[in-house]
């Protein structure tokens, strides 16, 4: 009789955090928190931080961090680091590069000989990490430099320039105002479409669900957000493509990780690798195709950049893996693994980006940014690391 | 004389009496074997003696020579003497036997190390210990029964004269344990005192002046080894009045599903075999339960039966019939296999995620398409098993990690029954588990074997393998040496066959 209570009680609880922030906890409210600090610092001291045509770039330029950043998750999450992201970013940039300006090639066949080599890169050190136990540090490590080294060689150490439009317009062009608007109603219909539809099958299952009002109003702010995103987007030139990227994206490796018996046991590996095995999970063959996504990624991200930049540099990607390892950890990632939102990572490299994008536009010199943005990190996982020891003892 | 007097020694735990004023004399130049079940008290005592239970954590009188100490860290009871050999060699492996004797306390001058003074002292201590080796050899490349005497002269060299050897012999090939053993006579004659823990009556009875029993956390008895026998000590060791009452029920078990024929697992790293030429069988709806001392073999065999192993099997094993080759956990899983296993916190759970999400992980593929989880079945499952078997628990979405070790133990057990196996095996399924929880526990292994699962259940605690299995396995040292049904079976003879008494 007692246990029955009991899991009466549990629908009570479960439905308040179920739906859609069920994910976002405390945590991710003070990201969300911060960032809007950081929003209204810029704000404040420059007049320009928040005009429509600055947020446009700030979301162009977070994009590259953005897509790195959802691969990193994983791979952190099961606990282990690729470093050589920003390498593979230069080395399949650069190649698509060669493809498109050198050899000629169609847009079709440059951007898919750039994913097939991020990934078959990826598949590489995912085969050493997994198979050969050599650890994730060491093989990215290496990695980095090899990947680096190749695109030199490769490119002869020159800058190699695109000039193929329908390529640059992946990195550089706007969906036109009327796209914008097409794509809020899209993304609201199907917000209230899929809230509706997980009301329906809870029901039909016999789960208690939210009051209707309560995830009314839920469906009502994250509208209102989107309609807000749009309206400031087109009111400089449109939403820029790179962000759609990013978007689609973090749809798409959400869904991986939440609903997934992939992302499944891909937290469990993190969380503890010896009790996954003993449940059956296949360990290499998840790290394998871990690997494998932050190559596709990093090669998604080398497309974006190289189209943004029209031209493909030796030095292209350098340091990315650090923004993005430190856009995970803003964003609450766990460095020992288990957990880790890809939601929380966009947050991050938001925030990142931010601090990049407003202290350049304050003028301040390149060494502060360094300064500032690295004591940003070490601050946000000392307040995360108290907060949760905190916690641990009420 | 005594060298140590242990007077009164009560230890707490949240819940437990580890120790229930204990009493316990050694004299000096003796050796004095301190005997008991698993979990019967003696690592905690030895705990005490040694300063990891600092004073204040513990009530009662330590004395030394008649003086009474109180240890508040492990370097008190060191200079008073007391050196402990764990089960478990503390040696680093990548420094030379010299550095290794002298870790922590090298001869320096102004905070130099004077190699050749450590090296020359060295070599005299491990002359001492009867070992002809140079002091300079690493340390992984020595044999365990050399890296044994290598921690006896550690501990002579600290100038040891209480010397503490807890199941000394475990991994020594009979050879080594023979030069140990010679070694110990000679400590004796010199008049070191010797606690020396173990399970194998014949050592002990070659060996020991006295023997010491524990029992639940209690001193039984003081006995000199010339006037006492193995029966008596055995007896004294399980003495317990059968009180607590099992669900046991009468079983018709029917064919056989599972079935080893000589079956060996090799030790995943040393070149020794951790089970030797085991036969089983099990059969539908049949409970077989498989005692033994740690370090028996036990685990190992289940590891392995389960293709989670890591050292090489030989022999054959049988499933419904049909010969299968299990080499990962993947293939026992698809053959039926499920193992609750010892550790759960280190093995069995991932502590961070939530109720749901552990009771789903090893079959999480029957409620998904293509990969993708269908929530509302794997809410309507767990919610369905936590029902089941009324774990405790605030929602389906509480960490594992949060719960008491009851509620922990029925996610495991969740888990698996979900998998819906043929062959269940529990490796101490009620270890460290409230009392309520265990008969929960008894009642699910009555039911299942009732629906024709075949269990097999290892276990330390012996009222709880004579109450619930209707056949009992006997594992020392690799091996099956006994099997009773459970007619047969008593706590004595039992012990007797897993100590190796005659």
């Amino acid at each position: 009789m007692e246990a029955k209570t009991v899991i009466h009680n549990e629908h009570t609880v479960e439905k308040k955090r179920d739906p859609i922030w069920g994910k976002i906890d405390i945590r991710a409210y003070t990201m969300i928190g911060a960032l809007v600090v950081i929003w209204i610092f810029f704000g404040f001291l420059n007049d320009t931080f928040l005009s429509a045509r600055n947020l446009s770039n700030l979301f162009t330029q977070m994009s590259v961090t953005a897509i790195l950043a959802i691969g990193m998750v994983f791979v952190i999450v099961a606990g282990h680091i690729d470093l050589s992201v920003g390498s593979i970013v230069g080395l399949t940039g650069g190649l698509a590069a060669i493809l498109s300006n050198w050899m000629g090639m169609p847009t079709s066949v440059v951007i898919l000989g750039t994913l097939v080599a991020g990934a078959l890169i990826g598949m590489l050190q995912g085969w050493l990490v997994a198979y050969r136990a050599i650890p994730a540090f060491i093989v990215t490590l290496g990695g980095m430099m090899v990947f680096r080294g190749v695109l030199m060689g490769i490119t002869k150490s020159t800058t190699v320039p695109i000039s193929d439009a329908n390529f640059i317009a992946l990195g550089s062009a706007y969906f036109t105002n009327g796209f914008g608007v097409v794509l809020a109603v899209v993304a609201i219909a199907a917000l209230v479409i899929s809230t509706i539809q997980k009301r329906r099958s809870r029901q039909r299952y016999g789960f208690s669900v939210a009051p209707l009002s309560l995830e009314m109003a839920k469906v009502m702010a994250i509208s209102a957000l989107i309609v807000a995103f749009v309206f400031t987007m087109n009111s400089y030139k449109g939403i820029p493509f790179p962000i759609i990227f990013v978007i689609g994206l973090a749809l798409i490796f959400s869904f991986i990780a939440n609903k997934t018996t992939f992302g499944r046991h891909v937290y469990a590996i993190g969380g503890n690798a010896e009790a996954a095995r003993l449940s059956g999970i296949h360990i290499q063959r998840h790290t394998m195709i871990l690997f494998v996504f932050t190559g596709l990624l990093s090669a998604i991200a080398a497309i974006v950049l190289t189209a943004r930049l029209s031209s493909a540099t030796i030095s292209a990607g350098q340091m990315y893996e650090l923004d993005a390892i430190a856009a995970c950890v803003i964003g609450g990632t766990s460095l020992v693994g288990g957990s880790g939102t890809i939601i929380g990572a966009i947050i991050g490299a938001m925030v990142m980006t931010s601090l990049d994008n407003g202290m350049s536009l304050l003028g301040m010199e390149t060494f502060w940014q360094y300064i500032v943005k690295g004591s940003i990190l070490v601050l946000a996982v000392w307040i995360d690391i108290a907060s949760r020891k905190k916690q641990a003892r009420s | 004389m005594y060298a140590l007097e242990m007077m009164d020694i009560t230890k707490e735990f949240p819940g437990v009496k580890a120790l229930d004023r204990v009493s316990f004399k050694v004299k000096k130049g003796e050796i004095h074997a301190l005997c008991g079940e698993n979990g019967a008290g003696k690592s905690t005592l030895m705990k005490v003696l040694s300063g990891l239970y600092p004073v204040g954590t513990y009530s009662g009188t330590i004395r030394i020579d008649g003086q009474e100490v109180m240890f508040r860290h492990i370097v008190d009871a060191e200079n008073a003497g007391i050196a402990i050999i764990h089960q478990e060699l503390a040696l680093v492996k990548e420094m030379t036997v010299g550095e290794n004797l002298f870790l922590g306390r090298e001869p320096k001058k102004f905070g130099i190390v004077q190699w050749d003074e450590l090296y020359y002292e060295a070599e005299k201590w491990l002359k001492k210990v009867g070992l002809d080796i140079a002091p300079q050899t690493k340390m992984q490349s020595l044999g365990i029964g050399q890296q044994q005497l290598v921690e006896i002269a550690k501990a002579l060299a600290k100038q040891a004269k209480i010397l503490i050897l807890d199941e000394p012999t475990a991994a020594l090939t009979e050879s080594e344990v023979e030069i140990l053993l010679g070694i110990l006579e000679q400590l004796r004659s010199q008049g070191v005192a010797c606690i020396y823990i173990s399970h194998k009556m014949p050592e002990v009875f070659r060996l020991a002046d006295s023997i010491t029993v524990l029992r639940d956390g209690k001193s039984i008895a003081t006995l000199s080894r010339t006037k006492t026998n193995e029966d008596q000590i055995v007896s004294l060791m399980v003495g317990r009045e059968l009180t607590e009452r099992y669900p046991y029920m009468k079983r018709n078990p029917q064919e056989v599903v599972l079935e080893v024929k000589h079956y060996s697992v090799w030790h995943k790293d040393k070149p020794m075999k951790v089970n030797h030429d085991i036969d089983l069988s099990v059969r539908k709806g049949e409970i077989v339960g498989i005692a033994g001392l740690m370090g028996a073999g036990r685990t190992e065999l289940a590891m392995s039966l389960f293709g989670a192993y890591e050292g090489k099997v030989e022999g054959e094993v049988w499933i419904e019939g049909k010969k299968v080759r299990i080499r990962t956990v993947q293939d026992a899983i698809r053959e039926g296999i499920a193992l609750v296993t010892e550790d759960r916190k280190r093995l069995g759970l991932v502590l961070g995620m939530d109720v749901k999400a552990n009771t789903t992980l090893a079959s999480l593929k029957n409620m998904s398409k293509f990969g993708v989880i269908n929530q509302n079945e794997e809410l309507k499952w767990s919610q369905n098993y936590v029902q089941e078997l009324r774990t405790k628990t605030a929602s389906l979405e509480t960490p594992v990690g949060t719960l008491s070790g009851g509620n922990q133990q029925k996610v495991v057990l969740a888990k698996w029954l979900m998998a819906k196996p043929k062959i269940l095996i529990l490796d101490e399924p009620t270890r460290g588990i409230d009392v309520g929880a265990k008969y929960e526990i008894y009642h699910l292994m009555n039911k299942l074997a009732e629906e024709g699962v075949a269990i097999i259940m290892i276990s330390s605690e012996l009222p709880e393998i004579l109450g619930m299995s209707d056949r009992i396995l006997v594992m020392r040292e690799g091996r099956i040496v006994k099997q009773f049904t459970h007619e047969e079976a008593t706590q004595e003879n039992i012990m007797m066959a897993a100590t190796g008494g005659k």
